[in-house]
């Protein structure tokens, strides 16, 4: 069955000229869907965390706080974002590239299976039988359907992965792209690639706990551990480098960024995979179970080949921006691409603090966290959750919602309901999350512990006294909490009401209310001629960030010299 | 020139442009720079969490703790016993749902070998207010040559999930200053 033998299957985007097949298309919107679904339990069991963490509140008692704080882990890390980016993988390989999907039906079994796996984990998470944390750290034992339904959903998952990788293999032999693959997509090809080597951590490691949990077999703490890292900060790599192709892809949307250089960009993807899977060794730096030199050569992935693929990432995509405003007459002074940038489009302001919260907070305190011995005044602490709050949602989760305003139009083909709402979404969760996500991190430098119901300690054998700056702090970190969840409450909201009672758009134009501005007008084509590359605000902003990173870095070196000495 | 959306020219492995070949550059000599403060703390830095490693049944660990506590213990609070073990020895610390036994009465600047196991589940080992953190693993004994800089009345609290009582998990630990003089605020024994 070939696409030209099936041409009702396929309708051509009017905003993109895109061919977009109607199976590939049904399975982004149930991925999505599903997606938001589990956002929204993940929202939910969010603020109650927060108003629970945050002692003037102390909403529930210590047994549902672990149990919902479990649930919020796997519901957003898990099930939100790998739904997510099943749609993702299906639109970056069939919808870019103009192809069918390459096995609709195993497509179609693959999803209800990752959403049976997703109801047997939140069933034995609700009714108290898993009550271990999203790292389920061997002794601590759940329930063995818990364990299984994690397995049916990675297996899923993996199915569609595969399915990915088909497609890309349709659309070349039937020649539905000239050349190489776009940018894009090749940036979701190494996420999959990704997801691959993820997902054989996480086989290594659940099936054996699964056998553990059914009393067959033993599984040792440490090395539980280590392979359950290769899956947990693994997976976050697939994140960042779908995060990344979605920077790529609402530049090209928003603004019509270009690329500058597709060597430079690609090799950074390339740095990825190939560095990736190390990073299980930034959670076990202050393990009993590994020596410094493995600490050592793994937390820096290498020689912190995937830190510099980031650092370029971040340069290459705000100067594909700078480049293609500049190409298109905003050239005065160093800033008028930024200025004169569609802000009040909620798919470019998304990205835009996408990648500023993601750099400055996110990197910035991971690569600092994970250094072997900063890693002592910092394990466990509330800078870990501060760290990967900027990174995986105020990073990944961001974008994600910069997306969707451009994927309701195009693959839902309605209109964004309570539009004036959506235009501001961006602002109030990126601020929201920045506020909480640095207030989080102020807290850890007092050695606030995180994944902690109490920390006035009611009923522990001593008493224990923070610095008192910590009230204040945990007290803004909840304010910008709430402030997030506003935004997040906003994102569902819109999403919801658009996907299910949003106005339908015509079939053959796209104007009018309800859309962001990159479809209704879109980037003006470049003009014909040789352009300037010059990017010199995006040299200067790369700069700051450096500067902060040093000086975070430095800073963190020299709290550290003054602690006890050890060895 | 194309967007991230569009299918690039034939060729396009193409020489890196100025501003970009720049970045590249810096961006790698400071990974170099990140790399190398490593291996250099290990050799001039003062805290490392290399430490000796072992693993260990955690039976045979409890029973080791309990000699440790019997040879030199020299008080109890709150059911804990207080143990002050000569300077530079070794001594050992047990985490389990949901205490830290026994509280350790150390002397200020004398290095001690601090070894930290667990009874049961995963804990970890949080120095308040100093924060200092180690993972606390059951199987395996974590040494630690440790040297307390500072006299104090300090807590160790779990910030590990250790189960529903993981809050009530917080130990104590003494450090006296060399004329062994009680210490300042919160009174030591």
């Amino acid at each position: 069955m070939t696409a030209a033998a099936m041409p009702s299957a396929f309708r051509t985007c009017p905003r993109t000229g895109l061919k977009v097949n109607a199976t590939a298309e049904a399975l982004i919107k149930a991925n999505a869907v599903a997606a938001t679904v589990a956002l929204l339990v993940g929202g939910i069991a969010a603020i109650l965390v927060l108003l629970t963490r945050w002692q003037a509140v102390h909403l529930l008692p210590a047994d549902w706080f672990y149990r919902i704080l479990t649930i919020h882990g796997m519901s957003m890390l898990i099930f939100f974002i790998i739904f997510f980016e099943m749609a993702i993988l299906y639109f970056a390989s069939a919808v870019i590239l103009n192809s069918r999907v390459a096995t609709p039906r195993v497509g179609w079994a693959a999803f209800w299976l990752m959403v049976l796996g997703a109801l047997m984990v939140e069933a034995t998470m609700w009714t108290g039988h898993a009550d271990v944390l999203f790292t389920s750290y061997v002794p601590l034992q759940a329930t063995s359907w818990f364990y299984l339904g994690v397995i049916l959903f990675a297996v899923g998952a993996l199915v569609v992965v595969c399915i990915f990788f088909g497609t890309l293999v349709v659309a070349k032999r039937e020649r539905t792209y000239q050349g190489s693959v776009p940018l894009v997509t090749f940036g979701a090809i190494a996420a999959a690639i990704i997801a691959v080597i993820t997902l054989g951590h996480g086989a290594a490691i659940y099936i054996p706990t699964y056998l553990w949990s059914l009393g067959i077999m033993k599984v040792d703490p440490e090395i539980y551990r280590m392979v359950w890292w290769g899956l947990g900060h693994a997976s976050q790599q697939i994140n960042v480098a779908a995060m990344v192709s979605v920077w790529y892809l609402l530049g090209a949307l928003s603004v019509g960024a270009v690329v500058l250089n597709e060597k430079v960009s690609r090799g950074a993807f390339a740095l990825y995979i190939l560095f990736i899977s190390m990073a299980s060794a930034h959670h076990l730096l202050v393990d009993p179970g590994l020596g410094p030199a493995w600490k050592v050569w793994n937390t820096s992935y290498f020689m912190y080949m995937a830190v510099l693929a980031s650092m370029v990432h971040g340069f290459t995509v705000t100067a594909g921006l700078e480049v293609g405003q500049r190409a298109r007459g905003l050239t005065k002074g160093m800033f008028e691409w930024l200025r004169k940038a569609p802000w009040g489009d909620p798919g470019f302001a998304a990205m835009i603090f996408s990648i500023v919260v993601f750099g400055f907070v996110g990197g910035i305190t991971g690569v600092t966290f994970g250094t072997e011995q900063i890693n002592i005044i910092a394990h466990n602490t509330l800078r870990i959750p501060g760290h990967f709050h900027a990174t995986v949602v105020s990073g990944t989760a961001l974008a994600f919602m910069g997306l969707t305003y451009y994927v309701i139009p195009l693959i839902f083909r309605r209109r964004i309901a309570f539009y004036p709402l959506a235009k501001i979404q961006p602002w109030l969760f990126a601020i929201g999350m920045l506020i909480f996500s640095l207030m989080m991190t102020f807290a850890g430098t007092f050695g606030v512990p995180r994944r902690h119901w109490d920390i006035t300690f009611s009923g522990a054998p001593f008493d224990v006294q923070f610095n008192p700056a910590v009230n204040l702090v945990m007290g803004l970190m909840a304010l910008g909490g709430l402030l997030a969840a506003v935004g997040g409450g906003i994102y569902i909201l819109v999403t919801v009401w658009s996907v299910f009672f949003g106005e339908r758009l015509p079939a053959d134009a796209y104007t009018g209310h309800g859309l962001p501005p990159g479809i209704v007008t879109p980037p003006k084509p470049i003009p014909p001629g040789e352009h300037s590359k010059k990017a010199t605000g995006t040299l200067v902003l790369v700069f700051v960030f450096l500067a902060a990173f040093v000086a975070y870095y430095f800073i963190n070196w020299k709290l550290l010299s003054v602690v006890w000495r050890i060895g | 020139m194309h967007t991230g959306l569009e299918s690039p020219p034939r060729v396009w492995w193409t020489p890196i442009h100025g501003a970009e070949r720049i970045w590249v550059s810096i961006a790698f000599a400071w990974c170099l720079v990140l790399f190398a403060m490593m291996p250099l703390w290990h050799l001039k830095g003062e805290q490392n969490p290399s430490g000796i490693r072992h693993t260990v049944e955690p039976t045979r660990y409890y029973q080791r703790v309990q000699e440790f506590i019997n040879q030199y213990k020299v008080g109890e609070e709150a059911g804990i016993p207080i143990v002050a073990p000569p300077p530079g020895s070794d001594v050992y610390l047990l985490a389990q749902m949901w205490r830290w036994s026994p509280i350790l009465k150390l002397q200020k600047g004398v290095q001690y070998t601090l070894h930290m196991s667990s009874l049961d589940v995963n804990h970890g080992f949080n120095l308040n207010p100093v924060n200092i953190n180690f993972q606390v693993v059951p199987g395996y004994d974590y040494a630690l040559r440790v040297v307390p800089t500072e006299a104090g009345d300090f807590r160790i609290v779990c910030d590990e999930f250790c189960g529903i009582g993981h809050h009530t998990m917080v130990g104590k630990l003494l450090v006296v200053d060399s004329t062994g003089a009680p210490i300042a605020p919160g009174g030591a024994p």
